[in-house]
């Protein structure tokens, strides 16, 4: 197993004073206060933090699924913060995957047509067959969703997520709605992806055990980044106990 | 206490979800508004007409006779069942003014001194009464004084037995018995242009029409209980040997015929029509109920786990119901009352009738609730008790994924013909095969309803057609002052412009076989006729028979004759004698219930020379006014009728309520089809929005995931369609069927403009949904529909 240097590898996605405020009802939510922060060529990330701190609020901004309230976002010498909805939308096309905690599969599709359903939108796609090979369902291509279990689904929607070959991984508590068991399958076929791919990979988690994984830990505290860690050896995701 | 918890939950949970009450209470709304506006505007047409004629004392049975002295009015006094009894002074005349070229016919009616007739009472709406023995002043019909801008004290040429008169015109009136102003005579068509009536002071004209001591006219009034028939009968006896021409009851009577026959035309769309509106709001609600429940899922098993029963958890949701249904019936009722008086007052305006009596029917507003109350409550309670059925703790995780399988096309092996976005659709669409068919049914009925309405403008064309066109070839008719020697059919084909002429000769008689009888004008031809054919049922010439008789088809329905049944003629003119007649054929016609029979054969029945009172003209292109001119000099033409102004004539009588009930039906089709289209995309979206939240994170454009919501909903309106234009056909065939006119039958004929009509207003409408929808999609919060679940 290499170990990426990040200093040497170039910045994928920067974010750089980064704040978001919400207007909930009378009050603002000052969700993120802030934030400096950067997710470098290859490496694997988690963003760890207690519910409320701004985790989930940072990730949808990487993503292109929010604009922050100021700050910028640059990808590609781009200000994400500044693009507007069809710019938003091509960002997500081409170079980001996403994974959240309930799996949002298509529930009429099956398991092979969700992940189609990014590759004939995408560019230079893998094969919706390989994809699901890699997250080891090749036998499972024509079930629908209703057919399989909570972690089966989850690895669908990583095969969907990475089928596009995106520069970036995003998975937002990815083992949040699983059993142990289903659990540590995912998140092995996550790690699996960073490694053979090489996709930049981002995982948010409140589950601080998962951090045992990652090149780097970066720990969120009510919005803003309160500590920030290099992991000299990282624990395969089988190994991982919670 | 936790009944007025709930209560108070019942109000936020009313405001939080007020858009999804207010569409819903708006098809309710829609739907009982038509249904109490087109109840409002029969209830109310009804109650001003019977009002009309209740106050001015409109008879029940009329009689003309040549000429008979004022004591036999004794004798008609004394028939049992009568009650009223004015014996009048009726004469035709010519109005010779400048702006037509062709005379309109006029009548003169006699009034008492003082004006005031005890039956058919005149309404004065301008000017004065007559000075009692003044000849030369009359009250002048009010539509013809207003098609000809005269007014209180301007003067009218008068043509009064031969003789020109000018008379003062002192007043504008109307009366019952001229609502519809149409010349006497078997065949006429309404036309307030060409026929006027004058009241002139009966004791001062009748030396005119040497009529002292003398009546020529009989109206009746009928008191409850009376044997009309019986009065009939007794009348026709009385008036016999003065020449009497049959009495006729009021639903014969020429003005309230016409009135009746559009009151049916538009009573067999109200009562039909609003009940189809309150089925169709019915079904939505219960539609959109059952999916609304089905969003408040977590709701339910939330109060379920605090411990709440199944029964109070009913009755939570009953209110909700009751309370979207009331407001949808307050708003419907109030709309449909407005509605209403509009509808009513542009129909009296048509129909001519002065009287304004507006009421919204009250009752109907308890079926109105009720039928919407019962199918929302059903709609809603289907919904709960799936959803009750589950433990609380199951029906509050998360629904399991969906079970979908391959659609129906797919496994024919079509699948791969739709991308995976039309995949999703037709997998959605077959998951629901009960709510996609609901909603094409839906869809269905805004088309049909929209077809009905506009059915009865080709009915009317066809009628046309047939009737001015194809059966009848000739460009003017001209009625002769009397039967008139043959003579004169050569002297009009020798006018120059004229192409080809033929004489007619129409008579009055009573056509009865058993009990059974009608009073029909029966038409003699000349051989080889060749402007006024017989068609048969396919439009086959049937040839005149010798000997016989043929009758329209729907008289020898009336009749229960067939061909080879004999049928008895009783002569109004010359020998009033009865004969048995053969029925050798019949005629479909569209109009009217007649006889036909050849020239030479009435002559011979009516024993007098050969003799014609109608000519049938062919001219020349461009010279009927030089035709005209001739004609008017010719001493015993009395009228003489364009077809092109007949049919014009024609057209605008059936034009006007139709065009409001094209525009209303349609209005009502338009909101079906929004509210189905919007309602379920509405819903669609809601319950879907995690889906198209995720499409939009994969990427997907703004377009390419409405796509997928609205072409759900296209295609349900397009499966909906052919559909719907068979449904339009059963809804035509149940209109016709209750226009159950006796001389008025409708075709069930659906023209390709009417269905394309249809077609494109229901397409209109749910294409602008689909827009509204797409607009909401637009707003959709796609990071906020996948934190929840």
């Amino acid at each position: 197993m290499t170990t990426r240097s990040a200093d040497s590898a170039k910045a994928v996605l920067e974010a750089r004073d980064v704040t978001r405020t919400y207007r909930m009802g009378e009050v603002d939510v000052h969700a993120l206060r802030g934030v400096d922060f950067a997710l470098f060529q290859g490496e694997f990330l988690v963003l760890v933090g207690a519910s409320g701190s701004g985790k989930s609020t940072l990730m949808n901004i990487l993503g292109g699924l929010d604009r922050p309230t100021s700050g910028s976002v640059l990808f590609d010498g781009k200000d994400l913060a500044r693009a507007g909805d069809r710019e938003l939308t091509e960002f997500r096309r081409r170079h980001v995957g996403f994974v959240f905690q309930f799996y949002n599969l298509m529930p009429s599709l099956t398991a092979r047509e969700n992940v189609a359903l990014v590759t004939e939108i995408a560019r230079d796609p893998l094969a919706p067959a390989e994809a699901l090979e890699m997250v080891g369902l090749g036998h499972r291509l024509d079930h629908f969703p209703s057919q399989l279990s909570g972690g089966e689904q989850q690895r669908v929607a990583v095969a969907r997520a990475i089928a596009k070959r995106p520069e970036i991984l995003l998975c937002d508590e990815p083992t949040g709605a699983l059993d142990y068991r289903s659990g540590v399958v995912v998140l092995e076929v996550i790690e699996r992806v960073n490694q053979e791919l090489g996709t930049t990979t981002a995982v948010i988690t409140h589950n601080a055990p998962i951090a045992a994984m990652a090149n780097r830990v970066v720990i969120l505290h009510d919005g803003e980044v309160e500590e920030e860690r290099r992991n000299e050896s990282r624990t395969p995701a089988s190994e991982i106990r919670w | 206490m936790s009944l007025s918890t709930l209560n108070r939950k019942l109000l936020r949970n009313l405001r939080e979800t007020w858009a999804q009450v207010a569409t819903i209470a708006l098809v309710v709304a829609a739907g009982v508004a038509a249904f109490v506006a087109l109840q409002a505007t029969v209830d109310s047409l009804q109650g001003s007409r019977d009002r009309y004629y209740e106050e001015f004392r409109f008879g029940d049975v009329f009689a003309s006779l040549e000429r008979a002295p004022d004591p036999v009015a004794r004798q008609l006094e004394g028939i049992p069942g009568v009650t009223g009894i004015d014996t009048r002074l009726v004469a035709p005349v010519r109005i010779p003014i400048e702006a037509t070229t062709q005379p309109p016919i006029g009548e003169v009616v006699g009034l008492p001194p003082g004006g005031d007739a005890p039956l058919n009472r005149v309404l004065l709406l301008e000017g004065r009464m007559m000075e009692e023995g003044r000849a030369d002043e009359a009250l002048l019909l009010e539509p013809f004084a207003r098609r000809f801008g005269i007014v209180p004290g301007d003067t009218l040429p008068v043509i009064m037995e031969g003789t020109l008169r000018q008379v003062r015109i002192v007043g504008i009136a109307n009366s019952p018995e001229y609502v519809y102003p149409a010349p006497p005579g078997g065949d006429a068509i309404p036309d307030e242009e060409r026929f006027a009536a004058l009241w002139m002071d009966r004791e001062a004209v009748a030396p005119t029409f040497r009529m002292e001591g003398a009546f020529n006219d009989v109206v009746l009034r009928l008191g409850p209980g009376a044997s009309l028939p019986a009065v009939l009968a007794e009348v026709d006896r009385i008036l016999d040997p003065y020449g009497g021409r049959g009495a006729v009851a009021r639903d014969r009577h020429r003005s309230n015929y016409f009135l009746d026959m559009r009151f049916e035309q538009l009573s067999g769309m109200a009562t039909s029509v609003p009940l189809v509106f309150l089925a169709v709001a019915a079904f939505l609600l219960n539609v959109v109920l059952s999916r609304i429940i089905n969003l408040q899922r977590g709701e339910i098993a939330a109060m379920k786990a605090l411990g709440y029963h199944n029964r109070e958890i009913g009755l939570y949701y009953g209110k909700y119901v009751a309370v979207v249904v009331l407001l949808g019936t307050v708003g419907g009722f109030l709309l449909g009352g407005w509605m209403g008086q509009g509808i009513t007052s542009t129909f009296l305006r048509f129909f001519g009738l002065p009287l304004l009596e507006y009421s919204v029917p009250a009752s109907t507003f308890i079926p109105a609730f009720a039928v919407a109350l019962a199918f929302g409550l059903v709609g809603a309670f289907v919904a709960l008790r799936r959803i009750l059925r589950l433990s609380p703790a199951e029906a509050m995780s998360p629904e399991a994924p969906a079970r979908y399988r391959p659609s129906f096309l797919e496994r024919l092996g079509l699948g791969n013909l739709f991308g995976t976005s039309g995949r999703m659709i037709l997998r959605e669409l077959s998951r629901h095969p009960v709510r996609t068919t609901l909603s094409s049914v839906g869809v269905a009925l805004a088309v049909g309803i929209i077809i009905m309405g506009r059915f009865s403008m080709d009915a009317m064309d066809f009628i046309i057609d047939s009737e001015f066109y194809l059966a009848s070839r000739e460009d003017v008719s001209v009625s002769l002052v009397g039967p008139t020697s043959d003579r004169a059919v050569k002297e009009v084909r020798g006018i120059p412009g004229v192409r080809f002429a033929e004489g007619l000769r129409v008579t009055p008689v009573r056509m009865a076989s058993d009990h059974r009888s009608r009073d029909v004008p029966l038409y003699g031809y000349p051989d080889e006729n060749r402007l006024r054919i017989l068609l048969d049922g396919e439009g086959r010439r049937v040839p005149m028979p010798v000997g016989g008789v043929v009758l329209t088809r729907t008289l020898a329905e009336m009749l229960g004759v067939e061909a080879g049944d004999t049928v008895r003629v009783r002569l109004r003119e010359g020998r009033a004698d009865e004969r048995t007649l053969v029925v050798t054929g019949t005629v479909t016609q569209a109009f009217g219930l007649q006889g036909h029979m050849r020239l030479e054969d009435l002559n011979q029945l009516l024993g007098e020379d050969p003799a014609v009172n109608q000519l049938r003209l062919a001219l020349d292109r461009g010279s009927y006014p030089e035709v005209e001119r001739r004609l008017s000099e010719m001493p015993r033409v009395m009228e003489v009728t364009r077809k092109e102004q007949a049919v014009a004539r024609m057209r605008a009588l059936s034009g006007d309520t139709q065009r409001v009930l094209v525009l209303v039906l349609s209005l009502f089709g338009a909101v079906i089809a929004v509210g189905v289209v919007y309602n379920n995309a509405r819903v669609a979206l809601s319950v879907r929005a995690r889906d198209l939240g995720s499409l939009r994170v994969l990427g997907f454009t703004r377009r390419e995931v409405s796509t997928i919501l609205v072409g759900e909903q296209m295609i349900q309106v397009l499966v909906a369609i052919p559909f719907g234009l068979w449904i339009g056909r059963i809804l035509a065939g149940l209109l016709a069927g209750s226009i159950d006119q006796e001389e008025y039958r409708f075709p069930l004929l659906i023209s390709t403009e009417t269905y394309a009509f249809a077609v494109s207003v229901v397409l209109a409408a749910a294409v602008a949904s689909a827009f509204l929808v797409r607009r909401r999609l637009d707003k959709l919060d796609l990071i906020g529909v996948l934190k929840t679940r």
